[in-house]
């Protein structure tokens, strides 16, 4: 066993960022003569190996689309439109005005504010972005590792609100002294999490029960434990009887650097755990047991590699990621638990990791992406009115032609070759 | 080849669809753009929770209280902040605060703590938040400067319609369910199972309640407003158990109940908020009435109030007497109703109005 896991071992050492790419072609002609892959693992393989231009594409197109439907749905343009045939430019004024105007108003609430006169002023929008960012940056590499190992977490929702509730809990009740109260606090929201991610991984290891029903299962059991917890005096408001908690303690809030904004030291954390997630996928042993489970678990049966170790442990922690997401969001943003802390947050962890094609640094554009699209949407809805709503079809079009890449390759018309990736799991950003 | 004939075709068809509609004469030229009607330069705005404008329940009903406004002349057009998450509660209502409103109404006390903190921060804005009063530790008002709340003692309306569940039940059963266990939801079911109980004291029977003990205050909930499953599941159980009169308390999820009782064949429905027979006139013929909330009549009168310089922070509390609760008219009951329920219902709303009978709830303001 030792011996077999000593050997790719080194050669992750020395191979350094070749690595992937060495062993990544190895497994596959083994594969071949003993089964084809399964639909899910073309899947996933699809989705790590795409290429950038792709994605960056795939966020274009959906913006456009974006652009024609705020325009369809501007009571403005319905009126030019009635008359169109007595003149028509009235229509495409007014379309332009429509489109442009919402998505110049995105832009000022999500990266920067030109009618601000200061830059610390100016560049609170993309403070906003940030802060939004934070959660689904953390969230984001809980979905984005299990991909690299093969699994699909659709449970970061549950993992981040166990998370939220047990760095909340302590945030709140605990009395601590300054900054290892937020220590505490974080290390708790990360065990919850884990806990939750370790009990998927777990059944997964042992029963072979699928991850992706363990895990929907665990999110419902999380989003009502949370909802019963919140009806108990320990977590309610003295003298009120709403399902809201205390605020955090001082000691525990996480610092505020921006006057007026309400970007945190919750995002250093998020970041951390890139950097960690980074370090895991190319540097370590146990990352590198991950990827080869991921690209094919037979081989790395083979190869010496526990397959049931490395489920339980890989969703071990990435529940610990997403529970540094509800532990940010509720430390940092929120202030206190209630019972939609987790928002759709786990969901768009799904979608940004799939858009970051499961790498690290990916992850993080995408989510700094996800985040201007919602910062900018508050923004949008107030000074044009155009409904918040049009963010998430956008958001949903991009997933839809990330998943289906030979669309955007017809529409750009892209050949084939120019977006074949040369090494999987090196693909995107990492 | 194939596909652009296609294409074309589609093209065709959408072509022709638009030139129907795309006729029209052009306004003159100057003219236009301009407020739809009314010269008020007064904008009142809003900003909802996760519900949206269109939930057929508070949002939406209060949102309708500023169109009102707008259509009357007394504002101008209002301005809407949707929020999508509970993350965007404070930046929306930063939007609004730096978007020259006149009034900001929030709605729901998820939107207590933003409301709370613009509202500190901007002492010159002026605010109103639906289904939310500021309190403190023991529960003594704690009002904020700028602040209106509007708040509804829905129990007092819930106790007429629980009287007239009683009275019509054939079962001896009567029930009701929850969204959530927050006291916005169990005041209507305090009020519900207290009418039902005086009706018993009043005719010596003995009709149950499901669902809900005023006195444990404990109850059937679905945890949320949006497990519409769960929702028909708890409602079909109830039918199950011998009910045959059903309130939920649940937004828009309560039509769930509805469809429930639908299937079920003989049972009825009480709607809660707005007048079901309208607002969901799909079930228009099992709906024996409803207990409304004038959540759109408060933010309508609180956005004129601000509008014509009188706002002030003083609660404005929905009762029976100012008519921001009611129970809806009967509809196609009003035959089934027999004179004499009628006369007692209008008799007990005059009783509770004048303090002759008093209705409590903990969730009362």
């Amino acid at each position: 066993m030792t011996d077999q896991d000593e050997r790719p071992d080194a050669q992750a050492q020395d191979g350094g960022r070749d690595s992937a790419a060495a062993t990544a072609t190895e497994p596959k002609p083994d594969n071949r003569t003993e089964e084809e892959p399964s639909i899910g693992q073309r899947f996933l393989r699809e989705l790590t190996t795409g290429s950038t231009a792709l994605t960056f594409l795939s966020v274009v197109l959906a913006l456009l689309i974006g652009a024609i439907l705020i325009v369809v749905s501007d009571p403005d343009v319905h009126a030019a439109a009635s008359y169109f045939f007595s003149r028509p430019g009235d229509t495409f004024a007014a379309a332009w005005t429509s489109a442009s105007e919402a998505y110049a108003a995105m832009f000022s609430g999500a990266i920067i504010d030109f009618d601000e006169y200061t830059v610390g002023r100016a560049l609170r929008p993309f403070a906003d972005t940030l802060t939004y960012a934070t959660p689904l940056i953390a969230a984001g590499l809980a979905v984005a590792l299990a991909f690299r190992t093969g699994l699909l977490n659709i449970g970061a929702q549950g993992q981040l609100i166990l998370g939220a509730i047990l760095a909340g809990y302590i945030g709140f009740a605990v009395q601590l002294p300054p900054v290892i109260h937020i220590v505490v606090a974080m290390l708790a929201g990360f065990v919850g999490g884990a806990v939750w991610g370790g009990i998927a991984g777990l059944i997964k290891a042992t029963r072979g029960a699928h991850e992706v029903i363990v895990t929907i299962m665990l999110n419902y059991i999380a989003l009502f434990l949370l909802a019963y917890l919140l009806t108990t005096d320990a977590f309610q408001r003295e003298g009120e009887d709403l399902p809201r908690s205390p605020f955090m303690l001082p000691t525990a809030e996480l610092w505020r650097p921006i006057e007026g904004s309400r970007l945190n030291l919750g995002l250093l954390f998020a970041l951390l755990a890139a950097v960690y997630t980074w370090w895991l996928l190319n540097r370590s042993t146990m990352g590198f047991r991950f990827k080869a489970v991921g690209l094919n678990p037979h081989a790395a049966t083979t190869a010496g590699i526990s397959v049931p170790r490395s489920y339980t442990m890989v969703m071990f922690i990435c529940g610990g990621l997403a529970g540094i997401a509800g532990a940010t969001q509720v430390m940092g943003t929120s202030l206190h638990l209630h019972t939609s802390i987790a928002e759709q947050l786990g969901f768009d962890a799904i979608t940004v990791a799939l858009l970051g094609r499961s790498s690290p640094v990916g992850t993080v554009l995408a989510a700094i992406l996800f985040g201007a699209l919602r910062a900018g949407a508050t923004t949008m809805q107030a000074q044009t009115q155009t409904p918040i709503d049009i963010v998430l079809v956008v958001q949903a079009l991009i997933v839809l032609f990330i998943a289906a890449p030979p669309l955007v390759r017809a529409v750009f018309r892209l050949k084939v070759r120019a977006t074949t990736p040369v090494a999987p799991g090196s693909g995107g950003l990492a | 080849m194939r596909r652009t004939h296609t294409m074309r075709l589609v093209a065709a068809v959408a072509a022709v669809g638009l030139a129907t509609a795309a006729c029209g004469e052009p306004p003159g030229e100057g003219g236009g753009g301009g407020q739809a009607n009314g010269e008020s330069d007064f904008v009142p705005c809003m900003v909802t929770d996760e519900g949206g404008p269109d939930d057929k329940s508070f949002n939406q009903t209060s949102y309708k209280g500023l169109l009102d406004a707008a259509e009357e002349g007394i504002t101008a057009k209002p301005r809407l902040a949707e929020s999508n998450a509970a993350s965007d509660y404070e930046p929306n209502v930063d939007q609004m605060v730096k978007a020259d409103c006149g009034l900001i109404v929030t709605v729901g006390f998820l939107l207590a703590d933003a409301t709370k903190q613009a509202a500190e921060a901007n002492p010159e804005e002026k605010f109103a938040i639906v289904d939310f009063l500021y309190t403190d530790k023991s529960g003594k008002p704690t009002p904020i400067d700028n602040v209106k709340p509007l708040v509804f003692n829905t129990h007092e309306a819930a106790f007429l319609a629980g009287y007239l569940a009683a009275a019509q039940s054939k079962t001896g059963k009567v029930a009701t369910w929850g969204g959530a266990k927050i006291p916005t939801v169990t005041i209507f079911m305090d009020g519900f199972y207290d009418g039902v109980q005086h009706y018993n004291k009043e005719k010596n029977k003995n009709v149950q309640v499901l669902g809900w003990n005023k006195k444990t205050q404990d109850g059937q909930f679905v945890g949320d407003f949006s497990n519409a499953n769960k929702a028909k599941q708890i409602s079909e159980n109830l039918l199950n158990d011998g009910a045959d009169i059903i309130m939920p308390v649940a937004g828009p999820i309560g039509e769930s109940a509805a469809v429930a009782a639908k299937e079920q064949g003989d049972a009825l429905i009480i709607w809660v908020d707005t007048d079901g027979y309208e607002s969901l006139s799909k079930y228009k013929d099992i709906i024996l009435t409803s207990v409304v909330k004038g959540m759109d009549v408060a933010v309508k009168d609180a956005a004129a109030e601000a509008a014509e310089g009188n706002f002030s922070n003083e609660p404005f509390i929905g009762t029976l007497e100012n008519e921001g609760v009611s129970i809806a008219p009967y509809h196609d009951f009003e035959d089934e109703i027999s004179d004499e329920t009628k006369q007692e219902i209008d008799q007990l709303r005059e009783q509770i109005i004048s303090g002759e009978l008093k209705v409590e709830s903990d969730a009362a303001f």
